[in-house]
């Protein structure tokens, strides 16, 4: 485009001999296979990213043109009385998945690992919850919470002459219940992951600290979660991000209730946008949990990196 | 990341077609299974031996109440009355069968076209899943366009988006698609559409298609076959055993979809199970009818499982790699 008059004509016969050159070498083809992989996630995932990011500042209700609010959205949610309650409910939900769900996947992967025989039929039995739609696990479990005496699991406790347990009525007992939930739910499947993690130990490892004289325990602390470390640490913060963004269960067991003990941040985002219409406050909110939780797994990474290589 | 390798190569080694190069960083020998913690000595020391065994039939029993207790539960409560299942629930077990339960289930809170309408979700969202990802896939490794490194980058980068920031305007996008000015609201387009984007599936066949040797794509290439003879006579037959796993956990996952479909199918007849339940729920059906209900929802995905359980397992072990 640079070039003097004289020389444009062999540019374009130039550019034209690329074009058919670049059509023969397939690069028409490459765009073909292109063009419904562009379209999809334009549509359905980098689009709507966008789009989010834009209607957080917009005030809108699909039937008036949208109009710019700057920050109005990000402070009308932030002012919300509601948010803080959601916000330590969404927080104590994480942190009791953490210390009580997290672990339980770890122990039975090490567990199954030992085992010479019927190592698949304990793997079947493990992941058989992951497989149950969780809208049908939700409805049993919801029977199995009835807070009378004749409840299942009060029944159940019954017999060991304890309860019965209010479970998703009380305030302070919902919450640890649907954790509860959601570790029967959720170990099996994160177990067979660490499963296959585990079949790269390097069974060396095991001979030298033998030698050395450690017992099983020790091998296993020094050992096996050592070598697990990194899968550990990837899976400790999908699960942080999975928490932060829980919906069904609260949704379908309490409705955030008894008294908001359940209301969660992703509730409060539903409530926003599909019942009370404001897809601005809705966004906004969206992005704020976003924001975090992307701080969030850049603080973890760098932590995590100097423990890994420490 | 060698985490993926193995059960990757491995699933390699099943294809009908001559074995890919296995791409370890070391060599390892294959005796994973041979040990673990405790070593073949330990085991013949009586106290370890004992420990195991109690530990081990322990475990058995807490994974035999907590992984299939509910499920035969549901089975049983399905054909009992709802007296029964609430007034002891533990006692169903000896109750007289009620079948009529199912029936009820079946055609009265219309489970079964419920059920019909999620078969027609999950078939149709995992053939966009497949369609996309593959496309994607073939055309990152395979093709390698100049371009590539910034698709593969873009879509990749959907894996660290957490979901929740695209969730309301992607229901927006459904109501009124830009540029084509059409809503996919209350069809199953709405579901199935937004499915095919699924990166993390991308990812997964990517580093399959790239374990595939060269050579055969050469030959095919010299034997004078396109682009896309090359992806359906060379690749895709080698990549059953990946292709498989993506179709049983897209369907199961497409089963599990609650928020989504509850969202963009509000038309009662077009709504899968899983929207159907809740509402159920809700309503005054009996106890029974509910539980018969759940059984009818969780039934067809564990008999997937029961008779796929290999490749079930294999896939989610491959799924942790790859997120790893």
């Amino acid at each position: 485009m640079t070039k003097t008059l004289d020389a444009a004509p062999a540019a374009r016969r130039r550019k034209r001999g690329n074009l058919t050159r670049w059509a023969q070498g397939g690069g028409l083809h490459a765009v073909l296979f292109a063009v419904p992989v562009v379209l999809v996630y334009a549509y359905f995932s980098w689009g709507p990213v966008i789009q989010g990011l834009i209607l957080s500042f917009q005030k809108t209700n699909l039937i008036q043109p949208a109009e710019w609010v700057g920050w109005g959205n990000f402070t009308y949610v932030l002012a919300d009385p509601g948010l803080v309650q959601a916000s330590l409910n969404t927080g104590y939900f994480a942190l009791l998945a953490l210390v009580f769900g997290f672990p339980v996947p770890i122990i039975l992967a090490v567990l199954i690992n030992e085992l010479r025989k019927y190592d698949t039929l304990y793997n079947a039995l493990a992941y058989l919850p992951a497989i149950v739609p969780p809208v049908a696990a939700i409805l049993l479990w919801k029977f199995f919470y009835d807070p009378d005496a004749t409840g299942m699991f009060n029944t159940v406790l019954g017999w060991f002459g304890l309860g019965p347990f209010p479970w998703l009525n009380a305030e302070n007992s919902a919450m640890p219940s649907i954790v509860l939930y959601a570790t029967w739910a959720g170990a099996g499947s994160t177990a067979i992951i660490y499963i296959a993690a585990l079949a790269t130990v390097r069974t060396e490892l095991y001979e030298a600290a033998e030698i050395d004289g450690a017992g099983i325990w020790r091998r296993i602390w020094h050992i096996t979660l050592p070598q697990l470390r990194n899968v550990i640490f990837v899976m400790m913060l999908l699960q942080i991000i999975g928490t932060f963004q829980i919906f069904t269960e609260p949704f379908l067991f309490t409705g955030g209730g008894p008294n908001n003990a359940t209301q969660t941040i992703l509730l409060k985002i539903y409530n926003y946008a599909f019942i009370n219409g404001d897809f601005g406050a809705a966004t906004a909110l969206s992005v704020l949990l976003a924001a975090f939780l992307g701080l969030l797994s850049v603080v973890y990474y760098f932590v995590t990196k100097r423990w890994s290589t420490a | 990341m060698s985490v993926v390798d193995k059960p990757l190569t491995s699933t390699a080694d099943a294809a009908e077609g001559p074995k890919a190069p296995a791409r370890r960083r070391a060599p390892r020998p294959d005796d994973a299974k041979e040990r673990g913690v405790i070593s073949a000595s330990d085991r013949k020391r009586p106290a370890v031996k004992a420990w195991l065994r109690i530990v081990q039939t322990i475990l058995l029993i807490v994974l035999i109440v907590s992984g299939l207790g509910p499920l035969l539960w549901a089975a049983k409560a399905s054909i009992s009355s709802s007296n029964a299942i609430v007034s002891d629930p533990m006692g169903i077990w000896f109750t007289p069968n009620e079948w009529g339960n199912l029936l009820l289930a079946w055609n009265g809170a219309r489970i079964g076209q419920s059920l019909g309408n999620t078969v027609v979700l999950a078939a149709g969202s995992t053939l966009s899943t497949l369609i996309v990802s593959v496309a994607a896939a073939f055309l990152l490794s395979v093709l390698r366009p100049k371009w590539g490194p910034w698709l593969s980058g873009a879509i990749i980068a959907t894996l660290f988006l957490p979901g929740v920031v695209s969730f309301v305007p992607l229901y927006l996008t459904i109501l009124d698609m830009p540029l084509l000015n059409v809503s996919l609201q209350d069809t199953f387009w709405a579901v199935w559409l937004p499915a095919g984007a699924s990166a993390f599936n991308v990812v997964v066949l990517k580093r399959f298609f790239d374990s595939i040797p060269r050579e055969y794509m050469e030959a095919a290439k010299i034997d004078g076959a396109g682009p896309m003879r090359i992806l359906t006579m060379v690749v895709l037959p080698l990549s059953r055993p990946i292709l498989g796993v993506i179709v049983l956990l897209s369907i199961v996952g497409s089963w599990k979809e609650f928020l989504w479909p509850m969202l963009v199918l509000s038309n009662p007849d077009l709504q899968p199970v899983s929207v159907m339940l809740p509402r159920l729920a809700t309503g005054n059906s009996p106890l029974s009818v509910q539980m018969a209900a759940v059984f009818l929802t969780i039934i067809i995905p564990v008999v997937l499982f029961a008779v796929f359980q290999k490749q079930f397992l294999r896939g989610v072990g491959t799924a942790g790699g790859v997120k790893g």
